[in-house]
């Protein structure tokens, strides 16, 4: 049987080739250079990236058009207590819907996504962004609400297809509850109406030859 | 002898090789003893080198720093103790006739060294060995020597492939 | 930002950074100006006690640069003589010591220069860049390295011997900085003339070993051990196709000493084809031989199983830390330009230049030029091929380098002895590709490359 030239040596010459392609061509171009300078240049993150929390707003004021309510859902259902929320109340003591505090401590956030889970609200969406390093824990890995508040319009920079889903959910439930409002005014003017009916029947004596009937 | 140099170098060399010699025999540890002994060649080694005998001096080197130290050192890990310190009986009542002992015998060497006749400054230096006159030597006066030395590490390294082959069979 | 309640917080200062770590650039900056101004100023008084001294001997120089080191070195003395009329030991003792300085100064900053181009050639290979942060193009680097390990924290183990964990960085970079003295950097340039360098060579590398196992005992941990007896175990094995590669020069060149040795090298074929060894049949596989065991001998990849990361830590250097590891780091790299040095010395033809017209490049910048070739090509190697397992790496050495070895000590006897002509050749030739491929049958039948098969997978 002819057995094959064995030349030691050879496979390592190959290797070699194959190295110095890669060497040289990682100077002309990306195809072999898979590293960037980062932070000079940063990678785009796919869509379904996800790190912390934050709060929606629509529109353009952060106080005004936050999404929270304040309902307090996240704050229970989150593992590890990570959510610190104060309702405001007005000066009659009663609770408006909007938090005066709305605190995530990153320290101990597992990004489990539980709170976006249960909002009700569609009002606290998973952020992608990660530069959060500092040097202690609790001025700078507590975030509070003016951190923590970003526009719809980030929310769109960030995850397109999401954004435009819930920007759909909501207009959707918006227009339930304007058609479910019309339904229930209309209900309630027929009511009227039928009430003022009867009422003004009530009250005129029933006649029997007058040409009412015009 | 010779220049200033040369008497302080021999001085160090010597107080060196001197000192690492009786490290060698006196420290405690087995294996401060085997790195002792390398240094005791390597300073043989430079008195070598300070009679202008470089290749023995580079030999030396080679062979007993490179192989004998290494072997050495490898021996005394194989035989050590748990703690690496041999015990040492009690030799106190003996410091005396070793001493009277040890005196004797460098009188006698002193002796023996003044009275040999490659001291006496009348006598010619020898030519320095040259390399060359070493390999001509070899190979033609003394060939049998060469081949017998040939033959010799060839059955050293029979023995020794034998030897690790026997311990793979389990026997 | 509207006012918020917050959680109860406990106020925590920033570290307070000193100038040198707020300020790093401006720092160089000022460390740079000093060197600058006081190297100026010592050649300012130097040209005021003696004018024209430096101006002389540089125009001196112009005249041959291949001899420029020595001309330079020789009107400094002449200076000392005669302006400061010294005694003619302090003239010796400072040449000595100008070539000390030469030589420490050129070599450390190749060597901080190497561990740059290491790391950004092996990361140019792995499709990444290299550091590229310290400066432009990572050129400070080294200084960057060089601080941290003077800045770390010496640990020495409890357990640890002391004395041996001192001695052996010591021991391991002593001997190959004085192997760089008996090199041949250019014509009449050689540090020490040595009639017996080649065997000064083998001795010092043998001197190695027993650093690398005080360096494994000393620390009182059995990585260290394991990694130090393997180290030895390796050396000594590849010590052997070393000195036979360098013997079949020694017999050609009739000489031990390096400096004939470039002499026998002189000359052209055919007027453009160097006289070096490495253009011989012999002298090729001599090359190869010489270079792969000079790869072992420095344990680099891939023979640094002795220091394999994933396996052994570091090996004898695991108990290293701070400036005795960098000194074992500087061991290493001066230990591998020492052998290419060698290597150039034995089969490039030391500092000849390869092509006739070529020859108005001194001589001195041919060996380093060689040097340096070498060593990028040691990089290279390291960048392309993993780790050689244990009994793949001692089965190389005594079944396939040392018959090879024989081989080419045969080869290179007869082709010295037929003279020259073209049968000569063929038959040196022959010598070498027989048991280059009989040998390769050998091994690659021990080791075969063949498909793995899994004894309980379903395919």
């Amino acid at each position: 049987m002819k057995q094959p030239l064995i030349l030691p040596g050879l496979g390592i010459l190959k290797g070699m080739a194959v190295t110095a392609r890669n060497m040289i061509g990682s100077y002309y171009g990306r195809k072999r250079l898979h590293t960037i300078s980062y932070p000079e240049e940063r990678l785009a993150l796919p869509e379904n990236s996800r790190n912390f929390p934050f709060l929606v707003y629509d529109g353009d004021d952060p106080e005004g058009g936050l999404r929270c309510t304040a309902c307090r859902m996240c704050e229970k259902e989150c593992p590890p207590q990570v959510i610190y929320i104060k309702p405001e109340r007005d000066e009659n003591g009663k609770l408006t819907k909007h938090p005066t505090v709305f605190d995530i401590d990153l320290n101990a956030c597992m990004s489990c996504q539980i709170c976006v889970e249960v909002c009700p609200f569609e009002s606290i969406k998973m952020d992608s962004a990660f530069e959060y390093a500092a040097y202690e824990h609790f001025e700078s890995l507590v975030l509070h609400k003016s951190d923590l508040a970003k526009s719809n319009t980030y929310y769109h920079g960030i995850k397109p297809t999401e954004a435009t889903a819930v920007d759909a959910n909501l207009e959707a439930e918006r227009q339930r509850k304007a058609e479910a409002a019309a339904k229930k005014e209309a209900a309630l003017k027929a009511k009227q109406a039928a009430a003022a009916a009867n009422a003004a029947a009530k009250e005129t004596p029933p006649t029997s030859d007058t040409d009412a009937s015009d | 002898m010779n220049s200033l140099f040369e008497i302080i170098a021999f001085l160090l060399i010597g107080s060196l090789t001197l000192g690492a010699a009786v490290a060698a025999v006196g420290l405690r540890d087995t294996v401060h003893c085997g790195l002792s002994l390398a240094v005791v060649f390597v300073g043989v080694a430079g008195l070598y080198l300070l009679l202008d005998a470089e290749f023995i001096g580079f030999i030396q080197l080679l062979v007993y720093v490179g192989a004998v130290a290494v072997l050495v050192m490898f021996v005394i890990l194989i035989t050590r103790p748990e703690d690496g310190v041999i015990q040492q009986p009690d030799r106190r009542r003996q410091k005396l006739p070793g001493a009277l002992i040890a005196a004797g015998i460098f009188l006698v060497t002193y002796g023996a060294i003044m009275q040999s006749p490659s001291l006496r400054r009348d006598v010619p230096e020898p030519a320095a060995l040259s390399i060359r006159a070493v390999g001509e030597a070899l190979v033609s006066g003394h060939l049998l020597p060469l081949m017998a030395i040939g033959v010799l590490l060839t059955t050293a390294l029979i023995g020794a492939a034998l030897f690790a082959m026997e311990g793979e069979d389990g026997k | 930002m509207l006012p918020t309640e917050t959680h109860p917080q406990t106020q925590r200062n920033r570290p307070a950074l000193n100038f040198a770590a707020r300020r790093p650039w401006s720092t160089l900056a000022l460390l740079i100006a000093a060197v600058l101004v006081v190297g100026a100023g010592v050649l300012f008084l130097l040209n005021l006690k003696a004018p024209g001294l430096l101006t002389g001997a540089v125009v001196a120089a112009m005249g041959d640069p291949g001899q420029a080191p020595l001309i330079l070195k020789a009107g400094l003395l002449h200076y000392l003589e005669t302006a400061w009329s010294c005694a003619p030991w302090m003239l010796e003792l400072t040449s000595i010591f100008i070539v000390i300085g030469t030589l420490l100064s050129v070599f450390g900053v190749i060597f901080a220069l190497t561990s740059l181009v290491e790391r950004k050639m092996l990361a140019r290979i792995q499709n990444r860049f290299g550091p590229n942060r310290a400066g432009p193009w990572g050129l400070f680097q080294p200084l960057a390295d060089a601080i941290k390990m003077l800045t770390k924290e010496d640990i020495v183990p409890t357990g640890a011997d002391k004395v041996l964990h001192l001695l052996a960085p010591i021991t391991m970079l002593v001997p190959a900085l004085l192997v760089l003295a008996i090199l041949p950097y250019g014509p009449g340039m050689v540090p020490v003339e040595l009639g017996v360098g080649i065997l000064f060579f083998f001795a010092l590398g043998a001197t190695t070993e027993v650093g690398v196992f005080m360096a494994g005992w000393g620390s009182n941990n059995k990585y260290s051990l394991l990694g130090a007896m393997r180290s030895i175990a390796q050396m000594i094995s590849y010590e052997i196709p070393l000195f036979l590669a360098a013997l079949a020069v020694v017999m050609l060149s009739g000489s031990l000493s390096p400096d004939a040795i470039v002499s026998a090298q002189d000359g052209y074929v055919f007027s453009f084809v160097p006289h070096w060894f490495v253009f011989t049949p012999w002298g090729f596989a001599g090359f190869l031989l010489f270079f792969t065991a000079a790869l072992a001998e420095s344990n680099r990849s891939p023979f640094d199983l002795p220091e394999g990361e994933s396996e052994l830590v570091a090996g004898h250097m695991t108990e290293y830390s701070g400036f005795k590891y960098a000194v074992f780091f500087m061991a290493e790299y001066i230990g591998l330009f020492a052998i290419c040095g060698f290597a150039v010395t034995l089969f490039l033809g030391g500092w000849h230049a390869p092509l006739p017209w070529l020859e108005w490049i001194p001589g001195y910048l041919w060996f380093f030029i060689k040097l340096y070739a070498l060593v990028l090509l040691a990089i290279w190697v390291r960048g392309t091929v993993p780790r050689m397992r244990g009994d793949h790496l001692m089965g190389f050495a005594w079944k396939f380098m040392i018959p090879m070895g024989f081989a080419v000590i045969l080869a290179a006897a007869v082709w010295h002895y037929a003279g020259g002509g073209v049968p000569g050749w063929l038959a040196s030739a022959v010598i070498v590709l027989m048991p280059y491929l009989a040998l390769g049958r050998v091994v690659a039948i021990q080791y075969p490359a063949s498909r793995r098969v899994y004894r309980f997978s379903e395919s």
